[in-house]
């Protein structure tokens, strides 16, 4: 062994900690700034390319169960009933010959995954309700999915509100299985859990019953400002 | 100095002598229990991922689950094995991929352009691997607890740390990929991460400064072992101490 070759190692470089730290340092510094990074490098690469980043304008699909629901058109029916002067069961015909109301929102998940500009295309569900005719000690409803498992509510001060639609169509077309057609919840101003997909019943009731996700901890009201006070009104 | 066994002399323990211990027991259980929660990390990441894959797989939550506990575990087989009782051999390691010699830094800058002078037990892309894993271990620990915990964080914070475990995961299917890829189509280096040793002529080879340093270890160690039979007094630990 020569001289020479034992000097390199003697003035050694701690490379190793060096990348360590810096990679924990720049995950500290992804985890403060990337929501800004992301969206900076989305608009610098256009919506196409955007959509193939990392995080980048994706639906992260979710189901309770361990299959997607599979609905036909013809064979969707929405059930209202409960506290209703009137029960209904609504074909999807039904709901699309109602006045409907268009929205383009961000689509924001509570984990921090979002979508921006989704098309939604629906029925104000106050206008749903309005139709069933709401009994007066009516306080909340209770929203079922053909998948046999999910859940949601709403109060009905949250539900009447104009931008929260029974929805039928989304990105442009129909909405797809995987997305909760035919026929989902749409809540623009909370977080995607509270849009129950393959919505299959309306309960009206007379107390809050706790969705799905709300039973494993996530805030009952899902306001997107974060705001998660029991007692929220419509007019947050 | 002791003269070292001249590898070019076959002894009577020729047959040992040709075997080099590169990894030893607890350094193979770490790194293959390491393997074992990288995979399910990255199968379950699969379907939480893409729509498409998910579509074919269900079970969102048990999976969820499962991706959950995987990367919980994911700093354990290392952290057992480098503070344990046992992890001489892998402290002394980490101590190696650490330091970096001004030649390998120079083949960092130059993305590998220039072959450095690999004298070393592991060379700098083996050495940038090991500390890429150790370091993506940390980050996609602690992102992947603020989405799972996430009530307690500012929404931007989600979608950063949303955004840094997908990037991140990402580059980890690359360097991985690359890994195995390097494994398959290095049979003795392979052999070593699952037997142990590596032929000497490979280590004379692609390392000869450790195969050195092995040889003198054994050398210093047998020394010392008479030497404190005589007086208790020597207790320097690390060989290279002598050699430096």
């Amino acid at each position: 062994m020569t001289e020479s070759s034992q000097d390199h190692l003697e003035r050694p470089v701690r490379v190793g900690r060096r990348v360590f730290l810096g990679m924990i340092g720049l995950g500290a510094v992804g985890i403060v700034a990337g929501a800004a990074v992301q969206r900076r490098l989305g608009e610098m690469l256009g919506s196409g390319l955007g959509r193939l980043l990392p995080g980048g304008d994706n639906f992260q699909i979710y189901s309770v169960t361990n299959t997607f629901p599979l609905i036909t058109p013809d064979r969707y029916r929405l059930e209202v009933t409960g506290l209703v002067e009137r029960p209904l069961t609504l074909t999807l015909a039904d709901l699309e010959a109602m006045p409907s109301t268009k929205l383009v929102e961000t689509f924001q998940c509570v984990t921090g995954w979002q979508v921006p500009d989704v098309h939604w295309e629906g029925v104000k569900l106050s206008d749903v309700l309005d139709a069933a005719r709401v009994k007066p000690e009516a306080v909340a409803l209770s929203f079922d999915s053909y998948d046999g498992s999910d859940t949601e509510s709403l109060t009905l001060d949250q539900a009447r509100l104009p931008d929260v639609i029974v929805a039928y169509r989304m990105l442009g077309g129909p909405i797809t299985t995987e997305h909760g057609g035919p026929v989902r919840l749409y809540v623009a101003p909370m977080f995607g859990y509270k849009s129950l997909k393959w919505l299959s019943a309306i309960r009206v009731v007379d107390k809050v019953e706790p969705g799905f996700w709300e039973q494993s901890g996530y805030p009952v009201n899902g306001w997107l400002d974060g705001s998660t006070g029991p007692s929220d009104s419509a007019s947050g | 100095m002791p003269a070292s066994a001249d590898p070019s002399q076959p002894s009577g323990k020729a047959l040992t002598a040709l075997r080099i211990t590169r990894f030893d027991l607890v350094q193979r259980v770490a790194h293959w229990a390491n393997a074992v929660l990288f995979g399910i990390l990255m199968l379950t990441a699969l379907p939480l991922y893409f729509s498409s894959v998910e579509r074919l797989v269900g079970r969102h939550l048990l999976i969820a689950e499962i991706h959950l506990w995987a990367g919980v575990a994911l700093p354990v087989p290392l952290v057992v094995s480098v503070l344990g009782p046992w992890g001489a051999r892998m402290r002394r390691d980490i101590r190696r991929i650490s330091r970096w010699t001004e030649d390998e830094v120079r083949w960092l800058w130059r993305l590998g352009r220039n072959a450095p002078q690999i004298t070393d037990k592991f060379n700098p892309a083996q050495k940038l691997n090991a500390i890429f894993v150790a370091g993506a271990i940390v980050v996609m620990l602690g992102t992947g607890l603020i989405l799972k915990w996430f009530n307690v964080f500012p929404v931007n914070w989600r979608e950063g740390a949303t955004f840094v475990h997908e990037v991140l995961g990402l580059a980890i299917f690359i360097v991985v990929i690359g890994h195995i890829g390097f494994a398959l189509t290095h049979r003795d280096a392979l052999r070593s991460m699952v037997r142990g040793w590596v032929p000497e002529a490979w280590a004379r080879k692609h390392a000869p400064r450790w195969l050195h340093e092995e040889r003198e270890g054994v050398a210093l160690r047998r020394r010392k072992t008479v030497r404190s039979v005589e007086s208790r007094a020597d207790a320097t630990a690390d060989p290279r101490g002598d050699l430096l």
